[in-house]
């Protein structure tokens, strides 16, 4: 087996081998269910419940992706205004700063006055818990423009326009896509936050109802739904990103 | 024949809020179409400032700077610009970083978007002609130093402009690599017929290229001596072993000497 091939089997080999310990120690220690249910425990509950589990995960999939696009929407709007105008910046900096320190959970009881419970808090929660990265991504990359690069598009007579959109966009996308690796495992918190708190659907209302019903397998295995999910997401962006600004990783050893 | 540029009392005071700061003193200059200009001195002269109010994209606090007759207001047209970092567009082949050049250009853009055959080959001729054929399709970051300066130097003349302005191009580049690109900046300059004026802290480099060498003194910057270079063209490595040669350079050293104990 040559390196490259134990590289690949690298993220498979240590989530398995955590899968062991943590059934090896459950069985070693004699852990009752309803303190950590063990790996086949939570097996057996997620294959009992799977009709239950895709339902609920399809809508906090659902959510989360609505308000991952409206984060990236808005996000990238601000991103750009405050990057490129330093009225914009020293207006607007101090309040996104002092809006993002609120803890998001304290917004979903407001959230729900105005819309009710169900799906219209949770992309909003999902929305403004991922859009702040995005938004200081954004407007880091248009801070990291050259002079001399814009200066020799200047001189050969270009617009702002082209400046923006052969060299600051460019420029932008790989501190765009960093925070979109950030930004979407948010968006999976900020939604299953506010299903816990307010809803009648998706994995977090479920992992809700199971432990009051004392099903401690079927949290977990929310628990583990919600990573898998949060997993593949990352990856779909990460896949992106690869297509669209590889050539800013040209020198990563974190890619092949 | 007329000077094609001309500087008439220019003076630059930077304004930081808390003091002024003077980076050039008023001063006259007029370069002729066609001609070679070098301008020279001790670091934070003024020079790099000297070439932002060239091309527009800064404006001077006292005096004017006519181009053809007409007032300059804004960044002008037909320059082509090249710095001593190549800021090539990692993105970007190295092609493609010289077809900005047209993509940009209020004269190229119209016709380039139409039809940019004819543009790619006018850009692949001259990457031919700088030794990078094989390396047009290659990114920035794969090509060596001094092929990305001569990428760098392509892109500021390919749209052919009237006034090409290098700010030290060739002053991170190893010895070797600077004195084979100097060969190419003037068969290109021969060729073509702009206008250059180069920046550079390199008194040779001055020497090989220009038709008349100005060196200015420290900050802040006024012109102090003018030397017109009279030697034959095309100049070769040979050449700046020769005594006329050696003469030219060692009368700009004591100018800059005398600036410099000056400070």
């Amino acid at each position: 087996m040559n390196t490259r091939t134990i590289e690949r089997a690298m993220p498979w080999a240590v989530t398995i081998g955590l899968f062991v310990i943590w059934e090896l120690s459950c069985i070693f220690f004699e852990l009752p269910v309803f303190i950590l249910p063990a790996p086949s425990d939570i097996w057996v509950e997620a294959v009992k419940f799977a009709p239950e589990l895709a339902y609920h995960s399809a809508q906090t999939l659902y959510t989360t992706l609505v308000g991952f696009a409206l984060a990236v929407a808005v996000g990238v709007a601000l991103g750009a205004a405050i990057g490129s105008s330093r009225m914009v910046y020293r207006g607007l900096y101090p309040v996104l700063i002092g809006f993002n320190s609120i803890p998001k959970v304290a917004l979903v009881p407001i959230l729900v006055i105005w819309f009710g419970i169900g799906t219209v808090p949770a992309v909003l929660t999902a929305f403004v818990i991922s859009f702040f990265p995005i938004a200081v991504n954004v407007a880091t990359g248009l801070a990291t423009i050259e002079r001399d690069m814009t200066d020799v598009l200047r001189s050969l007579g270009a617009t702002r326009r082209d400046i923006l959109i052969k060299v600051g966009l460019p420029c932008t996308m790989p501190y765009l896509f960093a925070s979109l690796k950030v930004a979407i495992t948010l968006a999976f918190v900020g939604s299953v936050i506010a299903e816990t708190v307010a809803s009648n659907k998706g994995i977090g209302y479920l992992m809700l109802s199971a432990s009051a019903n004392y099903n401690v397998p079927l949290v977990f295995a929310g628990l583990l739904v919600l990573a898998v999910l949060g997993v593949l997401m990352y990856a779909a962006t990460a896949v992106l990103e690869m297509r669209t600004s590889a050539w800013a990783f040209r020198d990563s050893h974190l890619v092949q | 024949m007329d000077a094609q540029i001309t500087l008439d009392q220019v003076g630059m005071v930077f304004d930081t809020g808390k003091e002024k700061i003077r980076a050039l003193e008023p001063m006259d200059l007029s370069i002729k179409e066609g001609n070679f200009l070098a301008v020279v001195g001790p670091s934070g002269c003024g020079k790099s400032t000297l070439m932002r109010l060239l091309t527009g994209l800064t404006h001077p606090s006292e005096g004017t700077i006519t181009i053809d007759g007409k007032n300059i207001s804004g960044p002008t047209q037909d320059v082509g610009m090249a710095f001593q970092n190549a800021s090539l567009m990692p993105w970007r082949t190295a092609l493609d970083n010289v077809l900005v050049s047209f993509e940009v250009s209020p004269q190229h853009r119209r016709a380039y978007a139409k039809d940019p055959a004819p543009f790619v080959e006018t850009a692949m001729a001259l990457l031919t002609e700088v030794g990078l054929a094989q390396f047009a399709d290659r990114f920035p970051w794969e090509l060596s130093g001094g092929m990305q300066q001569r990428v760098n130097v392509c892109r500021s003349i390919v749209h052919a402009p009237r006034l090409a302005m290098l700010d030290e191009p060739f002053g991170a580049l190893d010895a070797f690599t600077r004195e084979a690109l100097w060969a190419i900046m003037q068969r290109l300059w021969v060729e073509r017929g702009f206008t250059a004026v180069l920046i550079t802290h390199d008194l040779r480099e001055a020497v090989y290229l220009a038709d008349k060498v100005i060196v200015m003194s420290a900050r802040p910057g006024r012109i102090v001596h003018a030397q017109t270079i009279d030697l034959p063209r095309p100049r070769t490595l040979e050449m700046t072993y020769s005594d006329a040669f050696q003469t030219h350079v060692h009368t700009l050293r004591e100018q800059i000497q005398t600036e410099h104990d000056a400070t």
